[in-house]
């Protein structure tokens, strides 16, 4: 039995207006094991980026309970990388933050950006980079405080098709070398199938969830995993579901 | 591409960057020329008796206007009692609009008490007040300072607090999940991201801050290009008051640039 980094029992979120409240999720009972990569897939406007603010601690439950080990890095639709700071000072920020000043944290980061191809770029200011390349400095952003959980928030939507198979397989292949556990939400039924070990099939608003699902590739390359039989046997499945 | 490699250029790039410098070139004295012309024209026209110099003045006499105020030792005066004015109001307003605005970004509840006093303070013709300015600072230096404050320091306020606010909200929810404090939200995202609105906020008060200078010195002052423009006007020395209105063009441009400047020296950073 593999630790539980993530757990919500029976969780409610209602949201207040003028106009009145809208319950967002209600009823959410899921957990994220140590080490897994989940995806959620819901229709949109479902309350996935309310799952996300939930589980990053950022908004309260209006009831039931989130519970989470260790930190947790946030990785958004856009790199968010800031204009300004050079990448080297991009990837810094998080320790910054954090109020960590150790020349070891700031190696660590270096590290991981020469590991990840990066390194040339280190001195350069984000418009230097291509799409690709500046969401790939966005996830090392997140992994150099060394988070146990990372939260996805459809991080490719926004890059165009070809950039965005290239982008799916680095980050698969990063989170896996870093051995990360990964929450990830998305409406893109094929993205969830290429990288999840596990997707959970949110309703309509208030979102509960559906459906829950183990896939079971032996193959972790998310290019791989497309030309599998069982790839468009996990699609069907899952648009039937989504679609009910 | 600042890097200009000239042994690699090819005979077309040359063509190119000529052309564009030619057509640099020509820009600037067309420029030079049209004020040559223009200038020579008014001048003719005065010469010749088609206007009355009297009323229109012209460039000889605007000359020797100024060189007249340099003789009699008053010149330097003039023009440093306006700039100390301007340029003290044109500090204080920017300071203090900086410093509200970032209050009220900080406060929602503060935001949302001051609003309509802005909005009414923003509306209202600061030209208004001379009256009460005159009589709770007197008719000295310290009047002006403190029309010009009023003048800028709204604009300020309202330009900076729109900038702050409209700091990108998902950057702002990456720093939170990162665990940043208020403070540092602030100091990393929306300081930074807000140094473009700054710097345009800056071309804006460099224009108010004369206005608030010489409308001060229109209603109190005894010194200044403001004073020397309505002296002028009041006894009819119309070269007087040409002369105080190119030497405020010169200066305003001048301050303008500086402030350009800066622009280059603070945004040069963000696209290397």
């Amino acid at each position: 039995m593999k630790r539980e980094i993530l757990r919500f029992s029976e969780v409610s979120y209602r949201y207040h207006t003028p106009q009145g409240e809208t319950a967002a999720v209600e009823g959410l009972t899921f957990s994220v094991e140590e080490g897994s990569f989940v995806a959620v897939i819901g229709p949109s406007g479902c309350g996935k980026s309310t799952l996300l603010s939930l589980a990053a601690g950022l908004m309260k439950p209006s009831s039931g309970k989130v519970e989470r080990t260790g930190r947790c890095g946030y990785m958004l639709q856009r790199d968010e990388l800031f204009p300004w700071r050079t990448v080297e000072k991009n990837l810094f920020l998080p320790l910054e933050v954090r109020g960590d000043r150790t020349k070891e944290s700031r190696e660590r980061a270096r590290e991981l950006a020469v590991k990840y191809g990066l390194g040339d770029f280190l001195g350069s200011y984000p418009s230097r980079l291509s799409g690709g390349m500046r969401q790939r400095a966005a996830l090392i952003r997140t992994l150099v405080t060394e988070p146990d959980l990372l939260l996805l928030d459809e991080p490719f939507s926004a890059l165009d098709y070809q950039t965005r198979l290239k982008v799916t397989s680095d980050v698969a292949a990063i989170l896996r070398g870093e051995k990360k556990t990964a929450l990830m939400i998305t409406h893109d039924i094929s993205e969830a199938v290429s990288l999840a070990d596990r997707v959970l099939v949110l309703s309509r608003r208030p979102a509960r969830v559906i459906a829950s699902h183990d896939l079971d590739f032996e193959e972790d390359d998310p290019l791989k995993r497309r030309e599998h039989p069982a790839f468009s046997r996990w699609f069907e499945v899952l648009w039937k579901e989504l679609n009910a | 591409m600042k890097k200009t490699n000239f042994t690699l250029i090819s005979p077309e790039h040359r063509r190119y960057l000529r052309k564009k410098r030619r057509s640099a070139l020509l820009v600037w004295l067309l420029r030079a020329g049209l004020l040559a012309l223009l200038l020579g024209l008014w001048e003719l026209t005065a010469d010749v008796g088609w206007t009355d110099p009297f009323l229109s003045s012209s460039p000889s006499r605007i000359a020797a206007a100024v060189a007249g105020l340099y003789a009699d030792g008053t010149l330097f005066y003039h023009i440093g009692t306006t700039l100390w004015e301007t340029l003290a109001g044109f500090a204080l307003s920017t300071l203090l609009g900086c410093g509200i605005a970032l209050a009220l970004w900080w406060s929602d509840t503060l935001r949302a008490v001051l609003e309509p006093y802005l909005v009414v303070l923003n509306a209202l013709p600061k030209i208004a007040l001379g009256p009460l300015i005159i009589i709770w600072f007197g008719t000295g230096s310290t009047a002006i300072l403190f029309m010009t404050v009023l003048v800028g320091l709204i604009v300020a306020v309202l330009h900076m607090l729109t900038a702050f606010l409209s700091t990108d909200k998902n950057k702002v929810l990456l720093l939170r999940s990162m665990g940043a404090t208020k403070l540092q939200i602030l100091t990393k995202l929306v300081v930074p991201a807000s140094a473009p609105s700054f710097i345009s906020m800056l071309k804006v008060n460099v224009g108010m801050a004369w206005i608030g200078s010489v409308m001060g010195e229109y209603i109190v002052s005894r010194a200044g290009l403001g004073y020397l423009i309505v002296y002028g006007g009041q006894v009819f020395k119309l070269d007087l008051v040409m002369a105080s209105t190119v030497l405020l063009c010169i200066l305003a441009a001048g301050m303008y640039f500086l402030v350009a400047l800066l622009e280059k020296f603070l945004v040069k950073d963000t696209d290397r």
